[in-house]
C-alpha cells in the first residue's frame, strides 16, 4: 500500500524537559553528538537544506578554539512564520538546541540574530535567556548566548550577510568560498543554523536519530514545520511529517477552487494545478523554508509576480549587477508586456535574462528570483500577458 | 535634556566602541526617536572612530534605520501579496482616512508616520501592520479604526 504522507507530527512544539537532554547531550563526546544528526538524515530547515551533521563535523574539524554557532533568525521570506510561533512558544529548545551544537563544534558564544520585525519577542527571550544562562551554569557548562536584531533587510537571512550585519556592517553576502564552518562569524569557524533545525536537534537527542530517520522519504528525512497562508480555511502553522504531494497538501488545505501553490515563498516555486499530483514537496521536488501559499481562481498571477518582483527589486542588496539590474529589468519587462508595449514574446527574453541571474547572481537571493518568475511566467502566461 | 553628544556618548558607552556595536547605538537612537540625524550620524562615527560616510552608509542600508525624520509612532503596512488578498488596501485607505496623510507621509504634529514594509511575518492573520514595535494582525477598517483612535486619544 503507498505510505500516506502528510501526517501530523508534534516534535517542534512539545513541552521538554530541556535539563534533562541538556544534561545527556554534554556529557556525550562532541563526534558522538554529531554522529546522531548525521544519522538522522537531518537537513537544514530554513531552505537550502544543507545536511546539519555535515555542518557540524564541518565546523568540528576546523582547528581553534574561537568558534561561533549562529542561530539564523532573520525569518524574511515572505510567507514564513514558522520560527517566529517556535521563538515565542519553545524560546528554550532554541537555546538548547544552539548549546547541544556548541558542544559538537566545540564553541564557546553563540548568537541569534533576530529580524528587526520581531523585535517584540525580545523582553520575553532575555528572560528565558537568563533562566537558561543560569541553569547552564548550574550544570558547570560554560556557554553564552547574545542576542543581536536586524533592521528590516531581508537579505541579511543570507548567512554571510547576516554575519556582516552582526559585525556592524551593511548586509551585503560575502564570496564562497570560504564557506562559514571555515570563515564565518569575525571571519571565524561558524556554524549557522535555523531556529527550526537547532529544535530538532533537541528532539534528535531525546528520541534518537531512527525516530526522525524513519519519517518522510530517503531525500527528506523527518518532519517540518509549514506556514500556510492564503486562500485556504486553515491559515496557520502546522508540523506534518515530509514526503507529500502538493495534491495531498491541497486537499487538507485547499479551499476547493486551489488554482496553484506556491511553494517556498517568492524564492521558491510555483506549482499549477495539473502538477499537483506529481509533485512532491521537499528536496526531491520543490523544496520549501515552510512558506506554502495558495492561491484560487479569483487571483491574478499577473498581480502575484508583480509583487514578488517589487518585492526582489527592492530587497536586492545591490552589490551584483545580475541581481540588481535584472530585478528592474523583470519587473519593468512585465509591467511593458501587459501595457501592451512590448509583445509576448518578450516574455522569452525575460525567462532567458532570470536564467542569467540564476548563474550570474552572487548570492541566492538573485538565484532563486528566477524560480518564482519563470514557474509563474511559463504556468499562467496568458495571465501575464493580457 | 541630554544633548546630542551626551546621549550619543552614554549609548556608546554601553554597547562598546568596536564595529560590531555600530547597529545596536544607531537601533537605539531609532527606538528613541524613530529616526537618525545628520548630527547624531556624525556623533555617533566621532566617538566609534569610524567615518560619518561609512555610518551613513551602513544606516542607510537597513530599512527600519531612517534617516529622515519620522513620527513617535511609525505604522509600517505589510505590502506581501497574503495581506493585499485579505483586506490590506482597505485598512491603508482607513487609516489614510483617519491620520489624513498619505503613504509616506508623517502627520503635521509629527505623532503618526504611514509606510510600507515588505512581509513582517503574520500571512496566516493578514493583514498585519506594526506600529513601532508591535504587531497588529486580522485588521478590519472597523478594528484598524478602534486602534488608531486609542493611540490618539491615549498615547
Amino acid at each position: 500500500m503507498k505510505k500516506i504522507h502528510a501526517q501530523r507530527v508534534d516534535l517542534i512544539f512539545e513541552k521538554v524537559a530541556v535539563r534533562e537532554i541538556l544534561d545527556k547531550a554534554l556529557n556525550m563526546k562532541p563526534e558522538d553528538i554529531t554522529q546522531s544528526v548525521i544519522d538522522s538524515g537531518l537537513k537544514g530547515r530554513g531552505g537550502a537544506g544543507f545536511p546539519t551533521g555535515l555542518k557540524w563535523q564541518f565546523t568540528a574539524r576546523e582547528k581553534g578554539n574561537d568558534k561561533y554557532i549562529v542561530c539564523n533568525a532573520d525569518e524574511g521570506e515572505p510567507g514564513t512564520f514558522k520560527d517566529r510561533q517556535i521563538l515565542d512558544e519553545v524560546p528554550e529548545k532554541v537555546f538548547c538546541g544552539m548549546a547541544i551544537a556548541s558542544k559538537a563544534i566545540g564553541a564557546a558564544t553563540g548568537y541569534i540574530y533576530l529580524r528587526g520585525e520581531y523585535k517584540f519577542l525580545v523582553p520575553k527571550l532575555q528572560e528565558k535567556l537568563k533562566e537558561f544562562h543560569h541553569m547552564m551554569k548550574e550544570m558547570g557548562h560554560k556557554f553564552e548566548i547574545l542576542i543581536r536584531l536586524g533592521s528590516g533587510a531581508y537579505i541579511c537571512g543570507e548567512e554571510s550577510a547576516l554575519f556582516e550585519s552582526i559585525e556592524g556592517r551593511r548586509g551585503e553576502p560575502r564570496n564562497k568560498p570560504p564557506y562559514p564552518t571555515k570563515s564565518g562569524l569575525f571571519f571565524k569557524p561558524t556554524c549557522i543554523n535555523n531556529v527550526e533545525t537547532l529544535v530538532y536537534t533537541v528532539m534528535i537527542q531525546k528520541y534518537g536519530p531512527a525516530h526522525f530517520r524513519d519519517m518522510g522519504t530517503k531525500d527528506s528525512r523527518g518532519s517540518k514545520v509549514f506556514s500556510v497562508s492564503g486562500d485556504t480555511p486553515k491559515a496557520g502553522i502546522f508540523e506534518l511529517e515530509l514526503g507529500m504531494s502538493v495534491q495531498e497538501f491541497v486537499d487538507i488545505f485547499g479551499d476547493g477552487d486551489t488554482k496553484t501553490v506556491q511553494v517556498g515563498g517568492a524564492a521558491g516555486f510555483c506549482v499549477p494545478r495539473k502538477r499537483f499530483e506529481e509533485t512532491i514537496i521537499g528536496f526531491e521536488g520543490v523544496p520549501t523554508g515552510g512558506s506554502m501559499k495558495l492561491f484560487n481562481s479569483s487571483r491574478s498571477m499577473y498581480n502575484v509576480l508583480h509583487n514578488y518582483l517589487d518585492f526582489f527589486t527592492e530587497e536586492s542588496c545591490g552589490q551584483c549587477t545580475p541581481c540588481r539590474v535584472g530585478c528592474q529589468q523583470l519587473l519593468k519587462g512585465i509591467e511593458a508586456v501587459k501595457r501592451g508595449e512590448k509583445s509576448s514574446r518578450y516574455l522569452d527574453e525575460l525567462v532567458k535574462l532570470a536564467a542569467t541571474m540564476k548563474i550570474a547572481s552572487k548570492c541566492g537571493l538573485g538565484q532563486s528570483v528566477g524560480n518564482a518568475f519563470s514557474s509563474i511566467v511559463e504556468n499562467f502566461k496568458e495571465e501575464i500577458i493580457y | 535634556m541630554m544633548t546630542i553628544t551626551e546621549s550619543i556618548k552614554e549609548k556608546v558607552e554601553k554597547h562598546g566602541r568596536a564595529r560590531a556595536s555600530l547597529l545596536p547605538v544607531l537601533q537605539d537612537i531609532c527606538a528613541e526617536k524613530n529616526y537618525l540625524s545628520d548630527m547624531d550620524m556624525i556623533e555617533v562615527a566621532r566617538e566609534m572612530n569610524i567615518s560619518a560616510a561609512d555610518v551613513f552608509g551602513t544606516a542607510t542600508f537597513y530599512s527600519f534605520l531612517d534617516t529622515i525624520p519620522r513620527g513617535k509612532y511609525v505604522i509600517r503596512i505589510c505590502k506581501t501579496i497574503s495581506c493585499s488578498m485579505k483586506g490590506k488596501h482597505e485598512v491603508l485607505a482607513t487609516m489614510e482616512d483617519i491620520l489624513k496623510i498619505r503613504l509616506g507621509e508623517t502627520t503635521a504634529d509629527r505623532k503618526f508616520s504611514l509606510l510600507e514594509t515588505n512581509c513582517i511575518g503574520w500571512c496566516h492573520k493578514a493583514p498585519a501592520i506594526l506600529i513601532n514595535d508591535e504587531p497588529y494582525t486580522e485588521l478590519t477598517p472597523q478594528r484598524i479604526t478602534e486602534v488608531l483612535r486609542d493611540y490618539i486619544k491615549n498615547k
